[in-house]
C-alpha cells in the first residue's frame, strides 16, 4: 500500500466512538455474540459493564433481544462479524428491526475478502446485497478509521436502523479528522472531468491511487467516496456521469447487488454512460494474505485504471 | 394481585365468549386467518389484559406499562379482539382485519396498530424480544413485567432455546412466558411433526421456573401468574394445556382450522354455539 497514508483500524475507532457516546448518553447499550474482543466492543463492556450484554454464539437471539431493548427506548449497538451479523440472523433483522423500524445500529467488522486467512466461510462478500434490499435499512461502508468514527456519531442522531460495515484489516487513512459525514451524502475526494471513479470502504484508497496513475496519462479522474450505499446519493452520481461521461465503481463486495449494481441502476435510468464495475467476481473467496487476496480477486488500483481506460475508450 | 371471586370469573368468562365471537366474525369476514390458535389463547389473553397487566389504552406508550409480546403472531385475531375490547381502537374496526389499507394486518405490526408492542409473525422471535424489554426494564430500575405468549409449534425453533438460555443467564425474573400447548401445528400433531416433549423438563433444565396449568381455567392462569411474579432470580414459563379451536365444537382439535377461516354456514353455526341468536 502507498506509504503516504497512515494505516489504522476501523474497529478501534468504532470502539473509541462507542465509549465516548456511552459517556454522553445513558441510553446507549451494546450487544455482541462472543466476538467482543475482535469487534472491540469488549472495551465498551469494560467501561460500562451494566450496559453490555454478551449473547453468546446466538446471533438470531441477539438481534431480537436488540429489538426488544430498542422498543423500550434504548439505542442499541449490535456487533459481530459481518458474515454472522447478516446471514445467520437475516429473518430477525427483517422482522424485528427493519419492519418495525427500530433503533438498532448493526455495526459489523471482518466484512469482505480482507478477512484473510479464515477463508470463504468468514469472508462475506454479499452482506451489502442482503442489507440494502431491506426497506427502512440504511447501509454505510466507511472508507477509513476517521470516517468510521464520524459515522458512529452521525447514526445516533436518529432512531432508525442502520447497517455499518467495517473490515478486519487496518485501512489507509485518506480522510481528515475534521471532515464531515452525512448519511446519504457522497464526498468528492479528488476533482477531475474525464472519468469518475466511485468507491467505498477500502476501495476509495485504491480509486485515489488509480487517479494518480491516470494523471500520468493525462487523464483527470474524479474520485467519489460513496460511503452510504443506501440511501444512495443519486444526485452526485448523475451529475458526475453528465460531467465526466464515464464511470467506474470499485468495492470490496460481490459485483452482484452491491454499490456497483446500485449505481448502475441509477445510471441506467437517468444518465446512460459507459460504466464498469470492479469488485469480487461471483465466487467464494479463499484463505490468504489480505493484499494477496485483493490482488487475486481484482481489487487493485491497476484494475481500476484498466476499467477507466475501457470506459474512456467507449465514451469516444 | 388478588384471587378472583365468582363474579369476576363470570365476568371474564363472558368476556371470553365475546372475544371468541369476534375471532369467528373477523376471520370469516377476512376469508383467511388462523382461528384455531386464536381460540386456544383466549383465556390467557383476557386474563392478561383484563386482570393481570398494568396498561392504559389512553396512554399506549406509558413507560411503566407491562409489555405483552404475541410471539405466535398468527393468533393476531385474538390479540386484536382483546385490544379493541380494552379500548385501544374501536370494536367496529375488527372486521377490517386483513383488508387493504387497514390497520389490522394479518400478523401484528407495532407500527400499524395501537397497543401492539412488537411486530411478529415469523415464529420463534417473541421471547428474545421480551428478554430485550426485560433487560431495558432492569437497566432503568423499572418494575413493569414482560409477558410473552408462545405456541407449542414454536418450540421447534432453535432461537427459542437461545433466548431461554439468555433469560436464565441474565436472571430475567420479570419475564413470564405462557406456552399455548394446544398440541397441534400446521402440518399435524406436534409430537408427530417434531417431538418437543418432555417440555416441562426441558424448561427446567434451561433454568426456568416451570408450572403446568389448564390454559382455559381463569383462576389457574391468575394463580400461576401470581406465583411467577413471586419467583425471584429466574424467568417463569407457564405451560398452558389448551384445546385448539376451543369453544366451538367442530373447530376443537380440528387441524384444518389452524389456518382456515370459517365459511358462511360454519360462521353461523359457530356464533350460535357462542350464544349469538340468529
Amino acid at each position: 500500500m502507498n506509504e503516504k497514508w497512515k494505516m489504522e483500524s476501523q474497529r478501534k475507532r468504532y470502539s473509541k466512538a462507542l465509549i465516548e457516546l456511552g459517556k454522553q448518553r445513558k441510553d446507549i447499550v451494546a450487544l455482541d455474540a462472543d466476538l467482543s474482543t475482535s469487534t472491540q466492543t469488549a472495551k465498551f463492556a469494560q467501561a460500562f459493564p451494566e450496559r453490555f450484554f454478551n449473547c453468546g454464539i446466538a446471533e438470531a437471539n441477539m438481534m431480537d433481544t436488540a429489538a426488544g431493548l430498542a422498543a423500550s427506548g434504548k439505542t442499541v449497538f449490535v456487533s459481530t462479524f459481518a458474515v454472522f451479523g447478516t446471514g445467520r440472523c437475516y429473518d430477525q433483522i427483517r422482522q424485528s428491526i427493519a419492519y418495525p423500524k427500530l433503533n438498532v445500529k448493526i455495526v459489523v467488522s471482518h466484512a469482505g475478502i480482507t478477512v484473510g486467512g479464515d477463508g470463504a466461510s468468514h469472508q462475506i462478500t454479499e452482506d451489502i446485497a442482503l442489507m440494502r434490499v431491506l426497506p427502512n435499512m440504511r447501509v454505510i461502508v466507511p472508507a477509513d478509521a476517521p470516517e468510521t468514527y464520524r459515522v458512529i456519531f452521525e447514526i445516533v442522531k436518529d432512531r432508525d436502523p442502520v447497517y455499518v460495515r467495517m473490515g478486519r484489516a487496518d485501512v489507509p487513512t485518506i480522510t481528515e479528522e475534521q471532515d464531515r459525514f452525512k448519511i446519504g451524502k457522497a464526498t468528492i475526494m479528488h476533482e477531475g472531468d474525464d472519468v469518475t471513479l466511485i468507491g467505498n470502504g477500502i476501495m476509495v484508497s485504491r480509486c485515489l491511487l488509480a487517479a494518480e496513475e491516470l494523471k500520468k496519462h493525462g487523464i483527470e479522474a474524479r474520485v467519489l467516496n460513496l460511503s452510504t450505499v443506501k440511501p444512495l446519493d443519486e444526485k452526485i452520481i448523475v451529475k458526475s456521469a453528465r460531467e465526466t461521461g464515464a464511470i467506474v465503481i470499485a468495492e470490496e463486495h460481490s459485483i452482484l447487488e452491491g454499490l456497483g449494481s446500485a449505481t448502475a441502476m441509477v445510471l441506467g435510468e437517468n444518465a446512460s454512460v459507459p460504466m464498469r464495475r470492479v469488485g469480487i467476481p461471483d465466487v467464494f473467496g479463499e484463505s490468504g494474505d489480505c493484499e494477496e487476496l485483493m490482488e487475486k480477486y481484482g481489487l487493485t488500483a491497476e484494475n481500476i485504471v484498466n476499467a477507466a481506460h475501457d470506459v474512456l475508450a467507449r465514451k469516444k | 394481585m388478588d384471587l378472583m371471586h365468582e363474579k369476576e370469573v363470570e365476568k371474564l368468562s363472558e368476556r371470553a365468549r365475546t372475544i371468541r365471537q369476534h375471532i369467528v366474525r373477523m376471520t370469516h369476514a377476512a376469508g383467511s386467518g388462523h382461528p384455531g390458535g386464536s381460540l386456544s389463547a383466549v383465556e390467557i389473553l383476557i386474563t392478561l389484559y383484563f386482570k393481570i397487566m398494568k396498561h392504559d389504552p389512553e396512554k399506549p406508550s406509558w413507560p411503566e406499562r407491562d409489555r405483552f409480546v404475541l410471539s405466535k403472531g398468527h393468533a393476531a385475531p385474538a390479540l386484536y379482539a382483546v385490544l379493541a375490547e380494552a379500548g385501544y381502537f374501536p370494536v367496529e374496526e375488527l372486521l377490517t382485519l386483513r383488508k387493504l389499507g387497514c390497520r389490522l394486518q394479518g400478523h401484528p405490526s407495532m407500527t400499524w396498530t395501537p397497543g401492539v408492542e412488537m411486530s411478529t409473525g415469523s415464529l420463534g422471535h417473541g421471547l428474545a424480544v421480551a428478554n430485550g424489554m426485560a433487560l431495558a426494564a432492569k437497566l432503568d430500575r423499572k418494575l413493569h413485567r414482560m409477558y410473552v405468549l408462545c405456541g407449542d409449534g414454536e418450540m421447534d425453533v432453535g432461537e427459542i432455546w437461545e433466548s431461554a438460555m439468555l433469560a436464565a443467564h441474565y436472571k430475567l425474573d420479570n419475564v413470564t412466558m405462557y406456552l399455548d400447548r394446544n398440541m397441534l401445528q400446521l402440518d399435524g400433531p406436534t409430537e408427530k411433526i417434531m417431538s418437543i416433549e418432555p417440555l416441562a423438563d426441558k424448561w427446567k433444565a434451561f433454568g426456568w421456573n416451570v408450572q403446568e396449568i389448564d390454559g382455559h381455567d381463569l383462576r389457574e392462569i391468575v394463580m400461576a401468574t401470581e406465583h411467577a411474579t413471586q419467583c425471584h432470580g429466574k424467568p417463569s414459563v407457564i405451560i398452558c394445556h389448551t384445546v385448539k379451536g376451543k369453544g366451538i365444537s367442530f373447530m376443537e382439535g380440528a387441524l384444518h382450522f389452524h389456518g382456515k377461516a370459517p365459511k358462511d354456514e360454519e360462521c353461523t353455526k359457530a356464533l350460535e354455539e357462542l350464544g349469538v341468536c340468529k
